[in-house]
């Protein structure tokens, strides 16, 4: 499998009011196409920091990151914009969907940002909405369905311009067990699909879905291991129990 | 598409939401937009009403006036002393076709006040010395018996022809045509009652009492001079050289060869009419320029509820741009914000200032004025116009500070 991240000796360093906060610490690994990798710490840890300048939200302080091979370092905002719009797809843990607006509208939004799709909006929109099983609700404000019906509008959102990559930032963290159960086993899907995702989170359980884990500590990486299929499978049996 | 749509269905949710606060947010550009379309609304229909008083004399006539021209020093009248210089052969030299050929018709006038008495009523009244020409020159309509002839002017006849107002004054309960009436102790015979007119022109001919013009001259206020002549041209086309017709004509009749020296002046009610357009315009622009200021002040009220609405919407702006909305999205997005307030609070100030305008109207014609309530399509346009400009000069600020915040914005929101 090809390489679609790699970043090398990341730094990233805040300052506010003289002081020096360095928050991703000489960081560097490589994602392949393909993987469930979750990224894991307590917080504070630097795994936020570190999602955000993988997202292209942010900008590292030193360090090189490659994006399917090209360097994001001397990119403009615009052009971080349409990566992001292109490439990456996020799911966040309190949803941000638009209030008063519908499922269907919502879930086109990162289509309306792009310049080259303007054909097809309607057949994109309906296959991300029917892949997270909420076509039903397309038609419903954002604000009148479940917990548990919002993050799948926002995993559909994610998945509407078919990107690379989709981070999820503990995608379950505002949901109770069930949904978040629900939540999961659909990234477990569309990774198998061929979904590259990057699973932002500090529990363990919901961690243990993924195929490799990195823990992150104080900014930097203290471990980075493959999940053996058999771990993964007593961490699914035990959720179903409960 | 939706990159327009969606700002605009946003800030109708937000109007709506909170129905009071988007009152006082757009209050200041519905009262800016209101008095800017009162202003001009008004502005124009009494522009109407003095342009049409002028009209109302006449857009084809010239006044000659005894007196030099004011452009050549204080006219002498205005220092009380009175100009003898305007005689009868003047207005007989005017009106030999050979000296100027486009004179249609033109009259003489004296004017004096006297108390007129009737059987039962008297009355000070401003009574005109005037020639038959009169009715052609100022197109005056007789609504009984006829209107002064030639041969009354030059055998000093004592007659008389009533305005309608004077009229009823005179005579509140009979027919005055045939009945006669005392001006200072002489008795004249009434021969005609013209109509109505309302008050067009300065003076009203309502108000008026009209005799022969040496009748006046010799019997009433002896003396051998004119007050003003009055003439009427073909067309408003021959007017200039009309008026250059008779001023060599009026030098030739009083041996004057310098033009500086001149001792009469010469008028169109078309200069009149074009100098007080200018008048009016200016007024009316500048009363609308005063009205316009209070936009500004609304401007400030937009500027900082859009302000609040950035501050508040901050995680909506990130996700956006995590999305892949780039700055200019987002700084598109809350101009078009900013255009739609004030856009909606412009159409209500143009509604509410039509309503004022037509209501001003509908009162000013109840007191008697001959007002017409007018709405161009210029103040609607000026005014949506300047609604639109203030949300795009109030708006852009914010607007700028929008589209600054960062994408990381997005996932801080809890």
């Amino acid at each position: 499998m090809s390489s679609l991240i790699k970043v090398t000796e990341l730094s990233k360093t805040y300052e506010s009011e003289g002081v020096q906060t360095r928050a991703v610490c000489n960081v560097s690994f490589e994602i392949k196409k393909g993987e469930f990798v979750s990224i894991m710490g307590p917080s504070g840890s630097g795994k936020s920091t570190l999602m955000h300048i993988l997202g292209l939200l942010d900008r590292p302080s030193t360090g090189k990151y490659l994006l399917e091979g090209q360097n994001t370092s001397y990119l403009s905002d615009n052009e971080l914009a349409r990566l992001r719009n292109k490439k990456i797809g996020f799911i966040f843990q309190a949803f941000n969907l638009l209030p008063r607006t519908t499922v269907y509208e919502n879930v086109e939004l990162p289509l309306i940002y792009d310049r080259e799709s303007d054909k097809n909006n309607q057949l994109k929109v309906l296959q991300a909405l029917r892949s997270v099983g909420i076509e039903h609700r397309k038609d419903y404000l954002s604000n009148q369905i479940s917990g548990g019906e919002k993050q799948r509008v926002a995993i559909a959102r994610a998945l509407v311009n078919n990107p690379e990559v989709i981070f999820a930032d503990e995608p379950t963290g505002n949901l109770d067990s069930k949904s978040g159960l629900q939540v999961m086993e659909i990234l477990e899907k569309l990774n198998e699909e061929g979904h590259t995702i990057i699973l932002v989170t500090h529990e363990t359980i919901t961690a243990s879905y993924a195929k490799r884990i990195i823990k992150i500590l104080d900014g930097q990486i203290v471990s980075d291991k493959e999940v053996s299929e058999k771990r993964r499978l007593i961490a699914e049996s035990k959720k179903r129990i409960k | 598409m939706r990159i327009f749509l969606d700002p605009i269905k946003i800030s109708y949710h937000n109007l709506r939401s909170s129905k009071f606060r988007s009152f006082l947010t757009m209050l200041g550009i519905i009262i800016g937009v209101a008095s800017v379309i009162v202003v001009m609304s008004i502005g124009s229909s009494a522009q109407k009403l003095i342009l049409g008083q002028v009209k109302g004399i006449g857009s084809n006539l010239i006044g000659v006036l005894p007196g030099a021209s004011e452009e050549n020093g204080p006219p002498v009248t205005a220092m009380g002393a009175t100009i003898t210089s305007l005689k009868y052969s003047d207005l007989k030299a005017l009106l030999f076709k050979k000296n100027a050929p486009d004179i249609q018709d033109a009259t003489a006038y004296v004017t004096g006040t006297a108390l007129v008495k009737s059987k039962s009523e008297s009355n000070q009244i401003n009574y005109q010395g005037v020639t038959a020409s009169l009715s052609k020159v100022e197109n005056i309509e007789i609504d009984q018996g006829r209107f002064l002839v030639k041969q009354e002017n030059t055998n000093l006849a004592r007659v008389a022809v009533l305005g309608s107002t004077v009229a009823k004054d005179l005579f509140p309960n009979e027919n005055p045509v045939g009945k006669n009436i005392q001006i200072k102790d002489l008795s004249f015979k009434i021969v005609g009652i013209l109509k109505k007119r309302g008050s067009s022109g300065f003076s009203s001919s309502d108000d008026n009492l009209y005799l022969p013009l040496l009748t006046a001259q010799k019997l009433l206020l002896n003396i051998d001079y004119l007050n003003f002549i009055r003439v009427k041209v073909g067309s408003e086309d021959s007017i200039n050289q009309t008026i250059d017709d008779i001023k060599k004509t009026l030098r030739e009749e009083h041996n004057i060869r310098n033009p500086i020296n001149d001792d009469f002046s010469v008028r169109s009610a078309a200069q009149a009419l074009s100098v007080l357009s200018n008048v009016t315009n200016v007024l009316k622009y500048f009363l609308t320029s005063i009205a316009a200021i209070s936009l500004l002040v609304g401007g400030v009220g937009i500027m900082n509820i859009m302000l609040v609405s950035v501050k508040q919407r901050i995680w909506e702006i990130g996700l956006r741009k995590a999305l892949g909305a780039t700055d200019q999205n987002i700084i598109l997005q809350f101009l078009i914000e900013s255009i739609f307030v004030t856009f909606t609070g412009g159409l209500i100030g143009i509604v509410l200032g039509a309503t004022v305008a037509f209501l001003s109207a509908y009162i000013i014609r109840h007191l008697g004025y001959d007002w017409e309530f007018s709405l161009s399509w210029q103040s609607i346009s000026l005014a949506s116009g300047i609604a639109i400009f203030i949300g795009l000069i109030f708006g852009l600020y914010p607007a700028k500070k929008a589209g600054k915040i960062s994408p990381m914005e997005a996932l801080r929101y809890e």
